[in-house]
């Protein structure tokens, strides 16, 4: 026993130095992710600011007036232009100068005094659409609370329904909190996954396997001297994030420390499973390396990490529950943001312990094949 | 280009043709990953939010309660379930099971009769907050509509609020598969152009062959010659089932000329192709090639194109990095020439900065290439 991991230990040192004493290599698993993760935590985000809008005031009063106010004083939009046709609707649009046109009709300020619908018409460029559901969004929201004021200015006495909200544990709804409270985990994924999709199919192009093959150690002793540094630098990339998400961008971290370290390393066993699954299928290390964005790919974007599983058809729903990304990224936002504790993420760490029961002995089931 | 002969070049291409027919990684990545993504974009990626659980709680039964359940009931946006007591829908929210709740309490309609406010709580979880901004649209317009039936049904003057009218130009529906799909052409010619092709340069290195290759007369202009050609046919057959799947599975309107689309798309590959030639031969190592063009190339075409996220609400910083990036002008392109058609305005400034990229990237490429053995 002590022989077997006296061996196992002398592979993973050997493993570490490769990685960490070649300063390129090194590099790319230090600066690239503290990189990514900036810039990501900055420029994902579905809140927008400063949407370019257009006005075409046709009705020109007291009431049209009012109502832009609300426009011109909101952090959501900025006013590019005034106009004085509809003919220049179209070129705005088209050039992209303007991403919205508010026009209001000549008839609007006399709706609004005789009581009866004001409507006013909303132009927007489609061709990003959720640039455009959302912008919509807050209009609703600006012209809903313009009603509200003439109700109550009007009909000061008049019953009326309110609608009192809140958010619970974000409470300003920023989806930035959204995104970077899980950004470690796929971060980490990606270094964690590429360094063990090469790990084997470097040994395999340089001409090194076989040495390996005659050496004392047994397949699964070779396998877990690669995963191993691989698991450790992909949670000390998570670790470091997850405090600068803390730190840095000021998410709330309201769970336990523990939660968090345990899920990472279930969810870093699940994908090296993977990794070496792939390294040990591949001959070459390009195979290793484009294998592995093969599947990084789908479950990035499959892993509820920019739109919600939610959203999807049922049956592609149920097509992720074996993508290990879903249960990391949903247990990595509520540890952050709602406190989540060990006990109350274990629905989450149980689909990943099965995932890596079922992809670590693939990886020595195919490793095996390959050295036949 | 004096030295360029024509039958080494012819040579040296058919090399690389073997060697992407040979390795079934190229392939994949060439042809099965464009459709993969074109799958994943179009039936997987959606903001729309349907069949959102949200927790009914409802103190008090009258008519007027009963139908705004049955509202919630009858939408598509939302699957309501009838809780009795707030404790109950809390620990629905806390496990999350619901994503909002919905709370009458029970002197609601005597506080309406008394012409005094009444007030509905809405709680929502706002872990996914732009899911939950969208609720909260739905379900302020849902009581909204609710409320002014209410009021005229029971006989009181209503100030009907501003209606918007909204006209959504080149995607009336917002349906979020117009815009992705073309955005999506990018993202897959990136992956040809740059992830590719950053991997066969630093192999030749890694392996030594770069080293008996300097050895023979081809000269530097032969080599980037001779592997930018396989990888441009394999770019475009990327983009190829891109436009036909997009169009004819998709249905996304190709209102422009596809004449242009492809000028413009091969500019952006041969862009993309001089980056990654370009990384390459800088890293010489496939592990770092392949970390600097998922950096330099891949994730920016993801996060800082305004494919998926707009550019116009970052920093300024984030804004300033974007204008470097090849794909943020031709995501402009796609979008522009799929959904809009021919915007000249538009598409001329992007094309001629694409232009300008292409060819810094590719002379780039070329310099680093020329370079001799490290001493």
């Amino acid at each position: 026993m002590i022989e077997i991991i006296r061996r196992i230990l002398t592979l993973t040192i050997k493993e570490f130095m490769l990685i960490w004493i070649d300063p390129k290599s090194r590099f790319v698993i230090i600066i690239p992710p503290l990189f990514q993760f900036f810039v990501f935590g900055y420029s994902a985000t579905f809140d927008l600011q400063n949407v370019e809008y257009a006005v075409l005031d046709e009705s020109r009063t007291e009431q049209s007036r009012a109502l832009l106010n609300h426009f011109s004083g909101s952090p959501h939009f900025e006013l590019v232009g005034m106009l004085d046709s509809t003919s220049q609707i179209s070129e705005l649009i088209n050039t992209r100068t303007a991403r919205l046109v508010l026009h209001i009709p000549t008839n609007f300020a006399d709706k609004v005094t005789n009581h009866e619908p004001a409507v006013i018409q909303v132009i927007v460029d489609g061709r990003n659409s959720n640039v455009a559901s959302v912008a919509l969004g807050y209009i609703q929201e600006i012209t809903q609370q313009y009603g509200e004021q003439l109700q109550t200015a009007m009909m000061a006495s008049s019953p009326k329904v309110t609608l009192v909200q809140r958010s619970w544990f974000n409470k300003n709804m920023e989806t930035r909190w959204y995104i970077v409270s899980s950004l470690g985990g796929i971060i980490s994924m990606v270094i964690a996954m590429l360094l063990a999709a090469l790990s084997v199919a470097r040994e395999r192009e340089f001409g090194t396997f076989d040495q390996l093959l005659v050496s004392p150690m047994q397949p699964a002793e070779i396998l877990i001297g690669k995963a191993v540094p691989c698991v450790f630098f992909g949670l000390a990339d998570a670790v470091l994030l997850s405090i600068a998400a803390a730190y840095w961008f000021d998410v709330p971290f309201r769970g336990s420390i523990a939660a968090l370290v345990v899920i990472l390393l279930a969810f870093l066993f699940s994908v090296v499973g993977v990794g070496l699954f792939i390294s040990s299928m591949s001959v070459t290390m390009q195979q290793g390396l484009l294998g592995a964005f093969v599947f990084i790919m789908p479950s990035v974007l499959l892993g509820g990490f920019t739109t919600p599983i939610s959203n999807m058809p049922l049956w592609l729903q149920n097509g992720t529950l074996v993508n290990p990304l879903r249960y990391v990224v949903q247990a990595l936002r509520e540890i952050f943001l709602m406190g989540a504790d060990l006990s109350t993420i274990w629905p989450y760490i149980w689909p990943l312990l099965v995932i890596s029961a079922g992809t670590m002995p693939a990886a020595a089931v195919m490793f095996r094949l390959r050295t036949q | 280009m004096a030295g360029i002969s024509y039958i080494r070049l012819r040579g040296f291409i058919r090399k690389e043709v073997l060697q992407i027919r040979r390795d079934p990684s190229s392939l994949l990545l060439g042809i099965v990953m464009p459709v993969i993504l074109l799958l994943i974009f179009g039936y997987g990626v959606s903001l729309e939010p349907t069949n959102v659980p949200i927790a009914l709680v409802i103190d008090e039964s009258s008519p007027a309660t009963q139908e705004l359940k049955a509202r919630f009931q009858l939408s598509r946006y939302f699957r309501p379930m009838t809780v009795y007591s707030m404790p109950e829908a809390v620990q629905l929210m806390e496990t999350n099971r619901v994503d909002g709740i919905v709370h009458i309490r029970s002197n609601f309609s005597s506080l309406m009769d008394a012409g005094e406010e009444a007030p509905i709580q809405l709680i929502l979880n706002g872990i996914d907050a732009n899911r939950a901004r969208i609720v909260e649209g739905y379900i302020q317009n849902a009581i909204g509509m609710w409320s002014q039936r209410f009021a005229l049904q029971t006989g009181r003057s209503y100030a009907p609020p501003v209606v918007i009218e909204s006209r959504i130009w080149f995607n009336a529906a917002a349906d979020s598969t117009y815009s992705l799909i073309p955005g999506l052409l990018t993202l897959i010619m990136t992956l040809i152009g740059t992830q590719l092709t950053a991997l066969v340069i630093a192999r030749e290195w890694e392996r030594g062959t770069m080293e008996a290759l300097l050895s023979t007369p081809i000269s530097s202009d032969e080599i980037l010659l001779g592997k930018l050609v396989p990888y441009y046919v394999l770019g475009m057959i990327g983009m190829a089932l891109s436009i036909i799947l997009g169009v004819f599975l998709f249905e996304v309107p190709l209102r422009g000329s596809l004449f242009i689309l492809i000028i413009l798309g091969s500019i952006f590959l041969i862009a993309s192709l001089g980056l990654g030639l370009f990384i390459s031969s800088a890293a010489r190592i496939q592990f770092v090639a392949a970390m600097g063009s998922v950096l330099s190339a891949f994730l920016p075409a993801f996060f800082l194109s305004g494919l998926m996220f707009d550019l116009k609400s970052t920093p300024e910083a984030i804004q300033y990095i974007s204008t470097i990036i090849p794909a943020k002008y031709f995501v402009t392109i796609t979008q522009t020439l799929f959904l809009a058609g021919n915007v000249w305005p538009v598409l001329l400034p992007a094309s001629l900065v694409l232009l300008v990229m292409c060819v810094v990237l590719v002379a780039a490429a070329r310099k680093k290439l020329g370079r001799r053995l490290p001493q």
